[in-house]
């Protein structure tokens, strides 16, 4: 219980409230050297110093207090907060589709952490209702929460588990799927689902915010309301990623999850397909697709599940001058696959032969794609590719590094052969790998060229 | 139409309120000071403070969502902006707006320089300051900033300065950022304008102090003053604006937004009492009809059809265009919407206002109603809605028209006007308008919208920077305008001389060489003014150097008039040389050394033997002619005002300088 009475506090600040018999929710009148103060003490977050303490002002403002300087403390009342979004049940209409929400943490749905000072994930199917109505004017909602993880958590484990969780909600008779997600390793999961949910009938759908939703600005209801309709209407049955397409609030984009990458450390407009075009766009008004080719939402239950993985997998980011003792490094640490993002088409200098050849009597399968993302491994073009070839490495076309490594994982999960291996990387299973790349799917506009002011002054960004 | 005549005859016309008048309502104002910061980059991110440019290279468009607080509620005025489902544009110009403004880069850390000048002023309101900022995030929905919220935090509270006898009490000094500016705001599309978007800003909150609108305005001008007295706050268009809290007994607290010029005050708030007053009034009225909160009753009706053939222009476009038109129905109404309220302003505007603000129906006139004596349907037309809508003698009905949704918040927005009106004054935040009366902004925010920045560390602000500051505070800009005038300033010059940083060396050229002080000050304040004007840079000489000039003068090695073109030369010089000029060289350079009275009374016998066989039309022409050839030889090295006495003798006349 006391520990709960000065929740955050630590040190003289600690000393401080416990000396004056007051504690977190105190109402109190303070006489300090700096004159006297009057408010409601607050949890004090974890990660800041001990020697202050944090003071809600009847303004709303909160202040704090360095603790050598207070000479009194009066507690006059107490008023305890409860952060709560309203709460309301999900209506249901038996006439609109059924979607499932699956959280694994992210700022979608947020509350603010007292402890951290930073915002945590929270949300119901109540929850969700009461801070985004909209989204009962398009299906029944029903939500689980998987794990509460920020997504630099996410890893084989978590998913593993939801890739098996959507098996059983599909099965389950859900019309779409709607997974919540924080934005940073958002496209390593939407990738990895890819592949360990094959065939699903109905759309499975990432999505998450880039502002929290605790903010009045925030993408999150915008983009929930768009993943929602997605999975609920939407005919493609794939697993995507549903975000802002540009800053403004205007529609989302949905993008292939083995095509998609964060691309921005802040803006809202982060996700982008690299190397080909969206799938389609969605505001209020409906679903634009705008690729012809994807598969298909149908009746039928028949998903495919495979959750095999195998974590001893590295990615190498090449750089001028890299030694070979770190590939020797992986080897011996017993990793069983490295994906190079090698420079240009796919290149390492000349030290890291030895090392490469050392992997390869060693019998780990190491993968090459290109560190500028866009682009295809040309390995025949220059002397160095045929040779690095030689050494066992297998270019990866135009993957993604990002999406080569997790696919790499799943490969190894099912062989340790290397012909087979090779077969499960280099066969799509959903355009992680393309034919060919369209003239539009490399577009990186610059400012101040007449031409792109000009555009960018006639639309909405 | 004259406000007089709508006046309730307990509320005398502005110019005839004393302050027993005000004391009998139980006026009582407050005031916060919104004042820029001269720093050179903006708050929280590395963008230019104080670049302004109305163009713009590309506009985003955004929307806002109430969000909760940290207690766990959501703001009144939150949910208000939720309703009225505004399109926000955001005009952004390279130049003046990185992406931090609009919201997709997370802030960067605090401007420093904003912050000790922030400590400085909160050091001269005598604040109890706070030992660690927290960094708060208050909500503003009506897109103002494209976060949803401003990025505030308080230095210190409960300060005061002196007045009169007695003492206004500070609440607190905020520093925050500077919002937008609105270019338009039409039906559910707003406009703003990004380049002053996060620009530092200081704002000292009193308590509400002040008795009288002169006090308040009185107290905004030594406010003013106190943050100018630092020399590093904006001056000019908008650098500074002031929100006056009004309430009267038995009122509630109103916030007026945004005045820019302080000599409005006093009418602003005349009226708002007014208001507050007359809403009193009619509170009572209500309830002697049996009418409160509990008991009002309303009901709205779609009353397109009945109007479907009506000439009233307005409702005749609207309906052409496919409008709905609604007619709400207000029990026990009836006369209350013409009630005055302010000077030529009915109970009517209210409920207009909240439907043009809240239900974005923002062409006017947006409402008409059964009480308007004023032309709007045909008595025809009155009769079939009356029918229609089964309205009694005692109820009113006001019209809207408008789009299905716009409508529909439009009634619910005047039910719930209606229903404050049976509660007394709501709190609201009020515009300020040009003509002193003021009109609904939005529900007043309450300590709700206050919500814990998570994107920055608290700042703790060391004692030691403290003291730095402290030991370099500048004198209260009331006792340098003493001092001033104890030196002599003329008072027309004591407000100017005493802000600019030029008022120390005033003091000292005037206690120290006995200078005339209207001298000192005419070439302080009006020939630096000047020099700027031509394009010379005054800021570049130093005050020794000024004093130096000064010196010369009163050491009689340059004549009055010669001080500004010593001025002059010395800026020139600095320009090509070095800042650190000797002015005895320039002296020298310029030839400024006095003549004696003698040589020029020898001069002046010399002119009238040369111009002997010139014949003037009239004695002044001829004093005035002989004057420009003694000039020409002597100006800036003796007094002309000397001159023109001397010729004036010899002339035989008594003319000085300037009947010549």
């Amino acid at each position: 219980m006391s520990e709960d009475k000065f929740r955050g506090y630590r040190g003289p600040g600690k000393n401080i409230l416990s000396e004056h018999g007051v504690g977190v929710w105190s109402d109190v009148e303070i006489e300090s050297t700096n004159g006297d103060f009057r408010g409601l003490i607050l949890p004090r977050s974890e990660t800041a110093d001990d020697r202050h303490i944090v003071l809600k002002l009847d303004s709303g403002y909160n202040i704090g207090l360095a603790s050598d300087t207070i000479t009194k403390m009066t507690e006059v009342g107490r008023c305890e907060a409860h952060y709560k979004i309203p709460e309301k049940e999900f209506p249901r209409d038996p006439a609109k589709p059924n979607v499932t929400l699956l959280g694994t943490g992210g700022t979608i749905a947020s509350r603010l952490d007292y402890r951290t000072g930073a915002v945590i994930p929270a949300f119901s199917p109540g929850e969700l209702y009461g801070s985004v109505p909209e989204l009962a004017d398009i299906c029944n909602l029903s939500t689980e929460k998987l794990f509460g993880v920020f997504s630099e958590n996410m890893g084989p484990v978590q998913w593993t588990a939801l890739a098996k969780r959507i098996g059983e909600e599909i099965e389950n008779g859900a019309d779409g799927i709607v997974i919540g997600h924080g934005t940073d390793t958002m496209h390593h999961t939407a990738a990895i689902l890819s592949f360990m949910v094959q065939d699903s009938p109905v759309p499975i759908v990432m999505v998450g915010s880039q502002r929290s939703s605790d903010r009045p600005s925030s993408d999150a209801a915008i983009n929930l309301i768009n993943s929602v309709r997605t999975a609920a209407e939407g005919d493609i049955a794939e697993v995507m990623v549903c975000m802002f397409g540009p800053t403004s609030d205007q529609y989302c984009l949905l993008h292939r999850g083995t095509r998609v990458r964060k691309m921005h450390s802040s803006y809202r407009s982060t996700f982008r397909t690299i190397g080909d075009v969206p799938l389609a766009m969605i505001d209020q008004e409906g679903i634009t697709y705008l690729k012809s080719e994807y598969k298909h939402r149908r009746e039928d239950r028949n998903v495919k599940i495979n959750t095999a993985y195998n974590e001893k997998v590295t990615v190498l980011y090449y750089y001028p001058g890299m030694q070979p003792d770190v590939i020797d490094a992986v080897i011996e640490k017993g990793y069983r696959g490295i994906v190079i993002a090698g420079t240009g088409l796919g290149h390492v200098n000349k030290p890291c032969y030895p090392a490469l050849g050392r992997a390869q009597n060693a019998k780990v399968h190491v993968y090459m794609t290109v560190q500028t993302l866009w682009g295809y491994c040309g390995m025949y073009v220059y002397e160095t590719g045929r040779e690095l070839m030689d050494l066992g490495v297998v270019p990866c076309a135009n993957m993604l590094p990002e999406v080569a490594f997790v696919k790499l994982g799943w490969a190894l999960g099912q062989s340790d052969d290397p012909e087979e291996v090779k077969r499960i990387m280099l066969t799509p299973v959903v355009d992680e790998i393309t034919e060919r790349e369209p003239y539009n799917g490399y577009l990186l506009y610059q400012g101040e060229i007449p031409e792109v002011q000009e555009f960018i002054r006639t639309i909405k960004r | 139409m004259a406000g007089q005549a709508y006046m309730d005859s307990h509320f005398k016309p502005f110019h005839e309120m004393q302050a027993e008048d005000y004391a009998e309502i139980g006026l009582r104002c407050g005031l916060e000071i919104h004042q820029q910061l001269l720093t050179e980059k903006k708050l929280f991110c590395r963008c230019p403070a104080g670049r302004y440019t109305k163009d713009y290279d590309a506009e985003i468009l955004r929307h806002m969502r109430p969000t909760l607080s940290e207690l766990g509620e959501y703001d009144g005025t939150a949910l208000m902006e939720k309703k009225t489902k505004k399109n926000i544009h955001y005009r952004i110009h390279h130049e003046t707006v990185c992406t931090y403004e609009f919201d997709d880069t997370p802030p960067f850390l605090i401007n420093e320089s904003a912050l000790d000048i922030a400590i400085e002023i909160a050091l001269l309101l005598r604040l109890n300051m706070v030992s660690e900022l927290h960094i708060a995030r208050k909500q503003y929905l009506d897109g103002s900033i494209p976060t949803g919220f401003q990025r505030t935090t308080i230095l210190g509270v409960d300060g005061w300065i002196p007045y009169k006898d007695r003492k206004i009490r500070i609440r607190q000094l905020g520093l925050e950022e500077d919002a937008c500016r609105e270019v338009s705001d039409e039906g559910h599309d707003r406009v703003y304008r990004t380049d002053r978007l996060g620009m530092a800003l200081v704002e000292p909150v009193t308590y509400p102090d002040m008795r009288t609108p002169e006090e308040a305005a009185d107290v905004a001008q030594i406010l003013r003053k106190l943050c100018r007295s630092t020399g590093k706050v904006r001056t000019g268009a908008g650098a500074a604006r002031e929100d006056v809290n009004v309430s009267v007994a038995g009122g509630t607290r109103v916030e007026i937004k945004g005045v820019s010029k302080i000599l409005q005050i006093p009418h602003l708030i005349y009226n708002e009492a007014s208001r507050q007053c007359a809403l009193l009034r009619i509170r009572d009225i209500l309830k002697s009809r049996g009418i409160t909160p509990d008991t009002i009753e309303c009901q709205s009706h779609d009353v397109t059809r009945v109007l479907s053939k009506a000439q009233y222009e307005p409702i005749r476009a609207a309906v052409s265009e496919g409008a709905t038109v609604r007619c709400v129905v207000i029990k026990g109404f009836a006369g209350i919407l013409d009630e005055p309220t302010q000077e030529a302003t009915v109970f009517a505007s209210e409920f207009s206002d909240r439907v043009r603000v809240i239900a974005c129906l923002t062409r006017l006139p947006n409402i008409i109603h059964s009480d308007s004596a004023s032309e709007s349907l045909s008595a025809r037309d009155w009769k079939a809605l009356r029918k229609r809508t089964g309205t009694g003698d005692g109820d009113t009905m006001i019209l809207v028209w408008g789009s299905e949704m716009d409508t529909r918040t439009a009634c619910d927005e005047i039910r719930i006007r209606a229903t404050e009106a049976a509660t007394g004054v709501p709190s609201d935040t009020r515009q300020a308008h040009q003509d002193g009366t003021n009109g609904f902004e939005r529900v007043l925010p309450g300590a709700d919208r206050m919500y814990p920045d998570t994107d920055l560390p608290p700042i703790v602000i060391d004692p030691t920077r403290v003291r730095r500051v402290k030991s370099q505070l500048p004198e209260y800009v009331w006792d340098r305008e003493e001092r001033c005038r104890q030196a002599g300033l003329p008072e027309a010059f004591v407000h100017q001389l005493s802000l600019s940083r030029r008022g120390e060396l005033f003091l000292r050229i005037v206690n120290e060489l006995q200078i005339n002080p209207t001298f000192a000050a005419i070439v302080l304040c009006q020939r630096f003014k000047a020099f700027c004007r031509e394009g010379l840079q005054p800021d570049r000489l130093t005050d020794d150097i000024i004093f130096d000039v000064f010196k010369a003068h009163a050491d009689g090695q340059v004549a009055r008039e010669g001080v500004v073109k010593v001025l002059r030369h010395c800026l020139a010089d600095c320009a090509q040389k070095s800042p650190t000029i000797d002015v005895s060289e320039s002296l020298s350079e310029l030839n400024l050394e006095p003549i004696h009275e003698q040589e020029i009374a020898q001069r002046i016998v010399d002119c009238l033997q040369l111009s002997e066989t010139a014949s003037f039309g009239t004695l002044r022409q001829k004093h005035r002619y002989l004057m420009g050839q003694l000039m020409a030889h002597c100006r800036g090295r003796i007094d002309g005002a000397k001159v023109a006495e001397l010729l004036g003798a010899s002339l035989g006349t008594e003319w000085s300088l300037q009947e010549a």
